[in-house]
């Protein structure tokens, strides 16, 4: 690890603005995945502002009648809120299925937004990586991309963004809420907070240099029955090859997003609009100009197939 | 043995001691009583970076000690503290070995650094029993062998003993069924909420029996 010196913010506004003067400084809060980074020399900050002292650990109700759930609140704190469970089962199912009860008691709701991708060749500091390393090159495209994006990809990056929680955001439209050094607030859509790669894949969010996530809010629940559907290697434990987050209403209708399968959870309204006519109109629509490798080809009917076990699930429940 | 330094002798002596312990049945580290003010690390010097004064509650006592800001909980605890019970497995947060329990959850101590943790209640193998007065979880894993090398068991003993407090905060898991309802204790829902936990030798099943025996249920 690089050396860095360390200090603990006192308030959002505060933490903005130091990043803001001094940018290779970075925030942490859970550092599960940072300090991972960091040991790799992937992440080099010069200063770590350590954000766990600031006031933004409760899961409040809106006026809106939804939930504002603050950045710092552990997964597992909010997977097991009385309020997400009842009303917003599809975000309780999806952190769940992520990493380890270890990781979940550390890992913060801002940070699991955050997190980079688990690309092999990202991690490996002796392969071209364009999002590590802009300019270098892809490893992943000609090489094991088993794991990779099939919609949304560019020549520069084929790279997933690796977490579950991001999935059940998007499907309930929940939306981002930041502060910026100026102090500054701003309200950003969680359909457009993460980016595809493009000629940039090193962009990732549309947060500027030390703007700061203080909250994400949940709109009001639209009832319905929620399925996250996580498909991996192993039963627990390990990263989605295709992820599917659903509400599925009692007309059939409703909303579907993807994970595993994107730079970013993936969502078209073609696909919601088209989720009565069945899996396969509604993956048809998902996976529109999908681009494959021989290596992870077989996500697209993956896809569709676990669409159709979503809606026999969802037809089941009560 | 003579091309070995000192230091390296020192190591392995310490290492047949806590062999023989974990064969006697005994979790906790071989007692090493850690001075309650420390001087700045030599770990420091090799490689110069930002130090800091940092105090430490480690298994109910305090420990000031002045650290390089790079070093992890896990680091901390074992170079520092001498308490060598929690593991350094893989130093990524996947497997489990180095698990302890700061204000009362668990943790992957690999993945958070000391300095953060100031102000926190941290509580390793060492502090759950002692020779001759076992915690229940150390207990239950000698009775069913819930061993084999015994390297990744203070991370699984630690990891066990929060997870039955999850269960008792009502915390739901991947293979709850309904979220409405309380969890209910047993082998399904232990093999996943233990699944961050990682046993080379394979001992799961006897970890799972161990488990289910302090958690009073069939495994």
């Amino acid at each position: 690890m690089k050396a860095f010196t360390y200090e603990r913010a006192t308030t959002p506004a505060d933490a903005a603005a130091a990043i803001a003067k001094n940018p290779q400084a970075k925030f942490i809060a859970g550092g599960t995945n940072l300090l991972d980074l960091m040991k790799l020399q992937i992440e080099t900050p010069g200063h770590l502002i350590d954000l766990n002292d600031l006031d933004l650990d409760r899961i409040e109700p809106t006026s809106a009648g939804g939930l504002r759930i603050g950045a710092l609140v552990r997964n597992t704190d909010l997977a097991a809120d009385a309020h997400v469970r009842r009303d917003y089962g599809v975000l309780t199912r999806a952190l769940m299925a992520g990493a380890s009860a270890q990781l979940r008691n550390q890992a913060t709701t801002a940070g699991n937004l955050l997190q980079r991708t688990r690309c092999n060749y990202f991690y490996d500091t002796n392969q071209p990586c364009n999002k590590r390393e802009p300019g270098s090159g892809c490893g992943a495209l000609l090489g094991y991309s088993r794991q990779h994006a099939v919609v949304g990809v560019s020549d520069a990056c084929i790279a997933t963004h690796p977490s579950d929680m991001a999935v059940a955001l998007r499907v309930l439209d929940a939306t981002v809420e930041t502060i910026r050094p100026g102090g500054e607030t701003r309200a950003i859509p969680i359909a457009d907070f993460h980016t595809l790669p493009g000629n940039t894949p090193q962009v990732e969010t549309v947060l500027e240099c030390g703007e700061l996530i203080t909250s994400v809010t949940l709109p009001e629940p639209v009832g319905g029955v929620h399925v996250y559907r996580k498909v991996r290697d192993r039963a627990s434990y390990a990263f989605a090859l295709v992820s599917v987050a659903a509400i599925i209403q009692p007309d059939g209708g409703g909303r579907l997003a993807l994970g595993g399968v994107a730079h970013k959870p993936w969502r078209r309204g073609e696909a919601d609009a088209a989720l009565k006519k069945g899996s396969k109109a509604a993956g048809d629509a998902l996976m529109a100009g999908a681009r494959t490798t021989e290596d992870n080809a077989f996500k697209v009917p993956l896809v569709e197939r676990t669409i159709a076990s979503v809606l026999a699930e969802a037809k089941g429940t009560p | 043995m003579s091309e070995f330094n000192p230091s390296r002798r020192k190591l392995l002596r310490v290492g047949a001691a806590a062999g023989g312990a974990v064969a006697a049945g005994v979790f906790a580290a071989p007692a090493v009583s850690a001075p309650a003010q420390e001087a700045p690390a030599a770990e420091a010097a090799s490689s110069p970076g930002a130090t800091m004064p940092v105090t430490l509650d480690v298994n109910g006592r305090e420990h000031q000690l002045t650290i390089d800001t790079r070093m992890t909980l896990l680091d901390a605890l074992r170079e520092r503290l001498h308490l060598t019970g929690a593991k350094k497995g893989c130093d990524q947060g996947q497997c489990g070995a180095c698990t302890v329990i700061v204000d009362g959850r668990r943790i992957t101590s690999c993945l958070t650094l000391a300095v953060m943790q100031q102000g926190h209640e941290i509580t390793t193998i060492e502090g759950l029993g002692k020779p001759g007065n076992l915690h229940p979880m150390q207990a239950a894993f000698v009775k069913h062998d819930g061993f084999q090398c015994g390297f990744c068991t203070p991370g699984q003993i630690c990891s066990a003993v929060a997870m039955l407090d999850e269960f008792k905060a009502g915390i739901p898991s991947h293979v709850t069924s309904n979220l409405a309802a309380a969890p209910v204790l047993g082998g399904d829902e232990f093999r996943e909420r233990m699944s961050g936990n990682i046993c080379r030798c394979g001992a799961y099943s006897n970890i799972q029996d161990a488990i289910a025996e302090v958690a009073g249920v069939k495994a």
